[in-house]
């Protein structure tokens, strides 16, 4: 490919390759404080290609690929690389990541452990993760959260974090100093605008934590908590797994020490000052 | 007259949790989410039992108010299906 980055996120290292320079461009100036791959080797590859040589100028679209592949996933304008990019390796991860049991979960730390929020599109994971950021918590991933099967540690994966519609306003008041993408409007998700993690995100991206509370958030509803039962934590993470039955008894190992070892909540909150509350004083009661 | 076993112990990993039961079948790598009387039936098919041996063994150690032993070989063919029973 014509154009290439590379950059490790957490424990994983990617190499993007692509047919046009601003996207890459864009992309190495946001993930400009990470490292590079160990050894300069990649874990994954990601691609974004043009379907035939003249669309690479005539109404650019770009198309996502790379070591694992969705057929016919859709193109997205040009104006959207790094969305595409970000696709790309979230894509690799969900389709190919085998070392580490994959939660579709964000993560934050502190004092050593982690919280994990886990929750369906809109429910808040991306923006509480920010927004814990901005009080002094280690962003450890909006995304993905990697279990060890070998030690039950969460390791991060703080990728540029995915801030959606109404959360971008909320954050950058949040967050006035912080380093943002581009505003990108009608994606797949609405108004998408990406965040960079802060320096002690990055400076600490290997470190990983002990797992220390569960939470299942869903915004938009009167303030209210329940306990969840390991049977339920674990049926909600097998959802939230990309790669749980690929893992197979390794996966199953990891997954029951963690829904019985960790404490789980679920969580409604009418607004993310009230969620931010709600976390802080459970945290505290642990 | 049919006789039913539990999956040999090593082709099990049973986690009770707190209602549920988790069950991971090695042989064929699925995970089983299980309530009662399930895990029950697996503990007392160490040995080949038949239906109405399985229901009397079952009602001795609990309180079965709807003993039926035909509801209990559904269930049985469920778990034959499954492969965490063996019909002999």
């Amino acid at each position: 490919m014509r154009h290439v980055t590379s950059l490790k996120i957490g424990p994983v290292g990617f190499r993007i390759g692509c047919d046009w320079r601003a996207p890459i461009a864009d992309l190495a100036e946001l993930y400009r404080d990470y490292p590079k791959p160990d050894d300069g080797i990649p874990d994954f590859n990601v691609h974004l290609f043009a379907a035939r040589p003249w669309r690479r100028i005539i109404r650019p679209s770009v198309h996502i690929a790379g070591d694992f592949v969705i057929p016919d996933a859709a193109p997205l304008p040009l104006a959207m690389g790094v969305l595409a990019a970000e696709m790309g390796m979230n894509l690799q991860m969900a389709l190919g990541q085998r070392r580490y049991l994959l939660l579709h979960a964000s993560a934050a730390e502190r004092d050593g452990k982690a919280l994990l929020m886990t929750g369906v599109s809109g429910a808040g994971k991306s923006t509480l993760a920010a927004l814990l950021m901005a009080r002094g918590w280690r962003l450890m991933g909006d995304e993905f959260a990697l279990v060890d099967p070998a030690t039950g540690l969460i390791h991060g994966f703080p990728r540029l974090i995915s801030l959606k519609n109404e959360a971008v306003p909320v954050v950058r008041a949040a967050l006035p100093k912080a380093r943002f993408g581009a505003v990108m409007e009608g994606t797949p998700k609405g108004t998408l605008r990406h965040l960079v993690p802060d320096a002690r995100a990055i400076a600490a991206m290997a470190e990983p934590a002990v797992p220390a509370l569960i939470l299942f958030p869903r915004f938009g509803f009167e303030a209210a908590e329940r306990p969840v039962l390991p049977s339920e934590t674990f049926v909600r993470l097998t959802q939230a797994s990309t790669n749980y039955v690929a893992l197979g008894e390794r996966g199953f190992d990891a997954l029951t020490d963690l829904v019985r070892t960790v404490p789980a909540r679920a969580i409604d909150y009418p607004d993310t000052g009230t969620a931010m509350r709600q976390v802080e004083r459970l945290w505290s009661a642990l | 007259m049919i006789a039913y076993r539990a999956a040999s112990p090593a082709t099990l990993r049973i986690v009770p949790l707190d209602a549920l039961t988790l069950i991971y079948h090695r042989a064929s790598g699925i995970t089983h989410i299980v309530d009662a009387p399930v895990p029950e039936i697996l503990e007392a098919l160490v040995e080949p039992l038949s239906v109405d041996a399985l229901l009397a063994h079952l009602s001795e150690q609990f309180d079965l108010p709807d003993a039926d032993a035909m509801a209990l070989a559904v269930r049985l063919d469920e778990l034959v299906d499954a492969g965490l029973v063996e019909r002999l």
